[in-house]
């Protein structure tokens, strides 16, 4: 994990993974502002600028007055966000620290992961080593636009009936990445949907439930 | 990330334009260049994007063979008909490399620019390293060498080219085709990467304004009959160790009528394994004559502390890829 984003995900994470899936947008909200509020607190104008890890509107960014930064249109889970950001934004961090998007998780900040996996135009990528102004025009899908309204998709209820998960730090990016593995036509076998899904890593070592998981719902969307 | 000014090219030409400010770079998949930007290893002053340039297409060009754009994805790449079915070697090379994820996004002019993974180029903290600061010595000859070169290296680097395409493209004698401010030319695939030398900082031929345009397949009819062998660590979502890519020829009694051997994990380029192809041809495709031409091709090796062991696993790996090869129908 890059350090300069340490002190924002340290500890609340995990209060924003159990809320994953289930709705509770005021305690969501309420955890934001507090990780908004600790990663000014800790983290100095310097590194700010750097990582862009404002979380929260009420906090000025010194990146957002930067002469530097370039005004974009990104399109995310069908919506249209205009945002100014430093070139040197990630789409991750774009999505995470800008959009208050936090569904996909920084793993690894490096593509070893997978944990920062979306889908753009419908393919699966690392959005870690990924700039946001790359992204223009693109359509981008995260975890919070996979399910269809209030309706989980077939692959979230396979990960839940299944038990694809401990933690869930890595799920986001496991159900992203098999939701791509299924229209790509590399789940025909056991092996084969492991070695496709080798760019998913869970460190709680689910990977028997998540072959369960993209197993059942491959068999229901066929 | 060091600042830098971002622009996007909508045609090579424009690219080629911009590639002469300072500390400029081309933006492909951006999977290895912005790792090395956050490393702080990278630190460009132009990025410009060519995502946009209309480089992405795969062409048949009949009895010329196949184009490929500079763009194409990894994975399209992997999948194509064309590759699928005439060079199954360079299909399975990239599907053996990075992750779904990563291939998606990986283009085919990023990944022959892909930079080592030696420990010490890949972080600053390190004082030395000849790659990243010319002249201030190599961190590898002495310290932990394991993923180290034994081919070719030299006393100033020994650090290997990472990347599994490359190696088939090798076998496959590809050339890559670019465009500069001077026009565009056609580098043939042994010419295109440099062995370290006393510039381990300067790894290919290709000039600072010049951007990859396309890589050339010729059209070689018995590359059906190819392999691509990967070693490494875990079995999925590793670089190799060693790798090696096999194409073979027989004739009905099972002699060498041809063949092309590269090898990968062993050296600062793609290793064309020139010695072991001249042992094979003409000779029964039998394990000893496999074991000949490896022992051939690995006679000049070197190894280091951590690395010896790869002397072995290649001449290993060689046979086993020609056999797996020698015994497709
Ligand atoms: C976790 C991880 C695991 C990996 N595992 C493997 C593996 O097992 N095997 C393997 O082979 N690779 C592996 N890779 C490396 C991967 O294949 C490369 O990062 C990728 O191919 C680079 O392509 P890119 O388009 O993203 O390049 P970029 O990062 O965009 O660019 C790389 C370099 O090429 C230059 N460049 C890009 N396009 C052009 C062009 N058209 N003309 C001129 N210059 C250009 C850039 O300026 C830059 O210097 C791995 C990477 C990661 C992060
Ligand atoms: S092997 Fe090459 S890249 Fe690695 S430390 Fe030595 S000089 Fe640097
Ligand atoms: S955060 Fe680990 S792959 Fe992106
Ligand atoms: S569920 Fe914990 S990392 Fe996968």
């Amino acid at each position: 994990m890059n350090e300069s984003d340490a002190p924002v995900d340290s500890g609340l994470e995990e209060f924003d993974e159990l809320l994953i899936l289930s709705n509770l947008e005021t305690r969501r909200k309420f955890i934001k502002q507090v990780a908004g509020t600790s990663a000014a607190i800790t983290i100095g104008p310097a590194l700010l600028s750097a990582a862009d890890a404002t979380a929260t509107s009420q906090i000025a960014s010194p990146s957002k007055s930067n002469s530097d930064s370039i005004s974009m249109t990104l399109k995310i889970n069908g919506k249209d966000y205009t945002v100014d950001l430093d070139p040197r934004t990630t789409l991750l961090d774009a999505l995470r620290e800008r959009l208050h998007l936090t569904g996909s998780k920084k793993g690894c900040d490096h593509g070893q992961c997978g944990a920062c996996t979306v889908l753009v135009n419908g393919r699966r990528i690392n959005s870690c080593l990924t700039l946001a102004v790359m992204h223009e025009g693109d359509e981008i899908t995260t975890i919070e636009g996979i399910a269809n309204g209030d309706e989980l998709h077939p692959m979230q209820t396979a990960f839940i009936e299944h038990d694809g998960f401990q933690c869930g730090y890595c799920t986001p990016g496991q159900i992203c990445s098999a939701v791509a593995l299924l229209k790509e036509n590399h789940a025909n076998s056991d092996d084969e949907i492991r070695e496709f899904m080798s760019g998913n890593l869970c460190r709680c070592g689910a990977y028997p439930n998540i072959l369960a998981a993209i197993k059942d719902a491959k068999t229901k969307s066929t | 990330m060091n600042p830098f000014a971002y622009s996007r090219a909508s045609d090579p030409t424009q690219a080629v334009a911009e590639a002469v400010k300072p500390r400029a770079k081309f933006l492909g998949g951006g999977t290895n260049l912005i790792d090395l930007m956050k490393m702080g290893v990278e630190t460009p002053a132009n990025l410009i994007d060519i995502n946009k340039l209309p480089l992405a297409q795969i062409e048949d060009r009949k009895s010329q063979g196949v184009r490929i754009g500079a763009l194409v994805r990894n994975s399209d790449l992997a999948e194509h008909e064309l590759i699928k079915s005439g060079y199954p070697v360079l299909s399975e090379a990239l599907l053996s490399g990075a992750s779904p994820q990563l291939r998606n996004m990986a283009t085919v002019g990023g990944n022959l620019l892909q930079r080592t993974r030696c420990y010490y180029f890949y972080d600053p903290a390190f004082p030395q390293c000849n790659k990243r600061n010319p002249g201030s010595g190599c961190g590898a000859i002495e310290g932990y060498n394991r993923i180290h070169a034994i081919l070719g290296q030299s006393d100033q680097c020994i650090a290997i080219h990472p990347s599994d395409m490359c190696i088939a493209m090798a076998a496959l004698d590809a050339v890559v085709r670019v465009q500069g401010s001077k026009g565009e030319r056609e580098i043939p695939f042994a010419d295109f990467h440099r062995l370290p030398g006393n510039t381990p900082n300067i790894e290919t031929n290709l000039q600072q304004d010049e951007l990859i345009t396309a890589v050339d397949l010729p059209i070689i009819p018995f590359a059906t009959r190819s392999h691509y062998l990967k070693v490494r660590d875990r079995a999925s979502y590793a670089f190799a160790l060693v790798s090696v890519a096999a194409i073979l020829d027989l004739d009905q009694s099972k002699k060498v009528k041809a063949v092309r051997v590269a090898l990968g994990g062993v050296a600062h380029k793609p290793w064309r394994a020139s010695k072991a192809e001249e042992s094979l041809v003409g000779k029964t495709a039998d394990e000893k004559t496999f074991r000949a031409a490896a022992e051939a091709e690995l006679a000049a090796a070197k190894g280091y502390k951590h690395n010896s062991f790869k002397i072995e696993l290649a001449k290993r790996a060689i046979v086993r890829a020609l056999t797996t090869v020698a015994a497709m129908a």
